[in-house]
């Protein structure tokens, strides 16, 4: 997502040409750190492995929209429900045995988990990048601005999803069982809320955001069996800026970070979107730890 | 004494990792009776009522319910059979509203939940116009009334309370206590550890005192009350005198102390006794 830097353009269209790549950046960085904090919430459990479920959905689309020729939202939902069927079974299968051991030893194995899947997506799909479609995707022009269909998708795709969220922590019973389990366990837990319930729940969400965020991610640059991997730290820079454990929180932070990486452009390299997202991480640990909406 | 419903028989145990705490406790609680536990800090109080939701570990000894054992039963099954818990801290959900932590209290249940909801606001006015406030923004009192009710929403046959009042101001304290004799008075069975031994025991058909994990003493609430070995040790001087004198941190609202991540054992409990 370069800037293209016409010299007919004006400095104000300029601007808003940024703000619209901020705003699709920030919509996939939301729809994962939402996930990210939602694990953290429930299980308090920092999932490194969460990028590379990502990469899972994104890749996942693919046999049912290329080879299969699906329709491209048939394909999405099949590759959320199958991210999510994996995340559920690495939890039964792994993580729910180290629970008890402890924050540090559940991290450390998720790294394993990452490298594993990222392993197999290689396997799998070959190293080198791939896309959903070859082609133009030709940008709509709307007065001096550019805006391409692609885009329209992730932003609206990204407003819904963030909608539903919303709804399902503060209309539905086990919405709000998250939330309560995430302010405390063992109130919950004496409360009678079946906390097994609860944690499945937890990573079905998670999962099936994480997949739509990996599917817009290659929906907007291309396909890499390390991409989710390369995406985890602006993740979880906006969940620790909203306030880890906060899934509001992280979808401010996921467009506080999307927006500022982009208009950084402005005047450093675009290379250097990535340390954006790190200086933010860590300006926001030095000055509020506990983020914009004190999280866990 | 009518039939029990809880019967503590000789517990032994504590939590994992540490020494026991619990040294052969006995205790039972009668249909429909208050009783109500008290003893110095570090006397195994707070560990009774933890074991009884398996959130302390049970070394030996026997937890029933209406004769069925429970010992070692997970805290949601407990739930099922028709207790509810107040602990003693961390005893809301701080950033749900007050309407969804009664929601959380009748988890369990699918039906009849707005009308138990409508029951608990009738019995605590002040959280009536207070349904949408984040209960983590409220006093210490509000707070109380949130965590009792949010207990009260499955109609429990049994109620452990740990420590209603601590914390809290004379004026909600009365509250609290009067709101607990209604309970009991309405036929719950109510198990109750309480610093404000005074008072507590005052209400309480019996009392037992704990101390060092083991039973002390037990008797009716007013042969405690009328005991002056009892009188010197936990109600701040001989006989009888003004129910709030040994309240010495009575102002304080922040003391229901829900932040504190580590509400194990006894030995954090507020030394406010005389």
């Amino acid at each position: 997502m370069t800037v293209a830097t016409l010299k007919t353009v004006t400095p104000m269209v300029e601007l808003a040409q940024l703000l619209i790549y901020g705003v699709v950046l920030g919509s996939i960085i939301a729809l994962g750190a939402i996930g990210v904090s939602l694990t953290f919430g429930v299980l308090r459990f920092a999932n490194f492995a969460h990028g590379d479920y990502m990469t899972v959905g994104a890749y996942l689309v693919l046999p049912f929209y290329a080879v299969l020729q699906l329709p491209m939202f048939a394909a999405v939902l099949i590759a959320i429900a199958g991210t999510a069927l994996m995340a559920v079974t690495i939890d039964r299968l792994l993580f729910e045995r180290l629970r008890q051991a402890g924050p540090l030893v559940l991290l450390i194995s998720s790294f394993g988990v990452g490298l594993m899947l990222r392993s197999v997506v290689q396997m799998v799909w070959g190293p080198r990048t791939l896309v959903y479609e070859s082609g133009i995707d030709l940008p709509l022009r709307l007065g001096a601005l550019r805006i391409k269909p692609d885009h329209l998708t992730i932003i609206g795709g990204a407003l819904l999803l963030v909608l539903t969220v919303h709804l399902l922590l503060t209309r539905t019973r086990i919405g709000k069982a998250m939330r309560a389990m995430s302010d405390s366990p063992e109130l919950a837990r004496v409360s009678g809320i079946n906390t097994a319930q609860v944690i499945l729940f937890t990573w079905v969400a998670g999962a099936a955001l994480a997949a739509t965020a990996g599917f817009f991610l290659a929906l907007d640059t291309t396909l890499l069996p390390g991409m989710g991997w390369f995406f985890l730290l602006p993740v979880f820079a906006a969940a620790i800026l909203g306030g880890i454990g906060r899934p509001y929180g992280a979808i401010i932070g996921g467009y506080v970070i999307g927006i500022t990486a982009e208009f950084s452009t402005l005047f450093i390299s675009a290379a250097y979107k990535p340390a954006v997202a790190f200086a933010i991480m860590v300006a926001i640990l030095i000055l509020r730890p506990t983020g914009i909406l004190r999280g866990n | 004494m009518a039939a029990s419903v809880l019967d503590i028989t000789d517990l032994h145990g504590g939590y994992s990792g540490g020494a026991d705490i619990l040294r052969g406790v006995s205790l039972s609680v009668g249909a429909g009776e208050i009783v109500v536990i008290i003893g110095p800090n570090g006397a195994g109080k707070s560990t009774v009522m933890r074991a009884v939701f398996g959130l302390a570990r049970v070394r030996s000894g026997r937890i029933r319910l209406r004769g069925e054992d429970i010992t070692g039963l997970p805290a949601d099954k407990v739930v099922r059979r028709g207790v509810c818990y107040v602990p003693q801290v961390a005893n809301i959900f701080a950033s749900l509203t007050v309407d969804e932590n009664l929601d959380m209290g009748a988890f369990i249940r699918r039906r009849g939940i707005a009308e138990a909801k409508e029951k608990i606001y009738r019995r605590f006015p002040p959280l009536d116009k207070l349904r949408q406030a984040p209960a983590g923004q409220l006093s210490g009192g509000q707070r109380q009334m949130v965590a009792l009710g949010r207990a009260l929403m499955l109609e429990p046959e049994l109620l452990l309370l740990d420590e209603p009042t601590a914390g809290l101001s004379p004026k909600y304290m009365d509250e609290i206590f009067n709101i607990v004799d209604e309970i009991g008075a309405a036929g719950l069975s109510v198990l109750m550890v309480e610093q404000n031994a005074r008072q507590a025991l005052a209400m309480a058909d019996r009392g037992y005192i704990l101390a060092t994990g083991k039973n002390r003493l037990s008797d009716s609430g007013r042969n405690l009350l009328a005991n002056p070995e009892v009188g010197r040790m936990f109600l701040g001087g001989e006989g009888e005198g003004d129910g709030h004198d040994m309240q010495n941190d009575g102002g304080v609202v922040k003391g229901g102390g829900r932040d504190s991540e580590d509400d194990g054992g006894d030995v954090k409990n507020r030394d406010s006794h005389g």
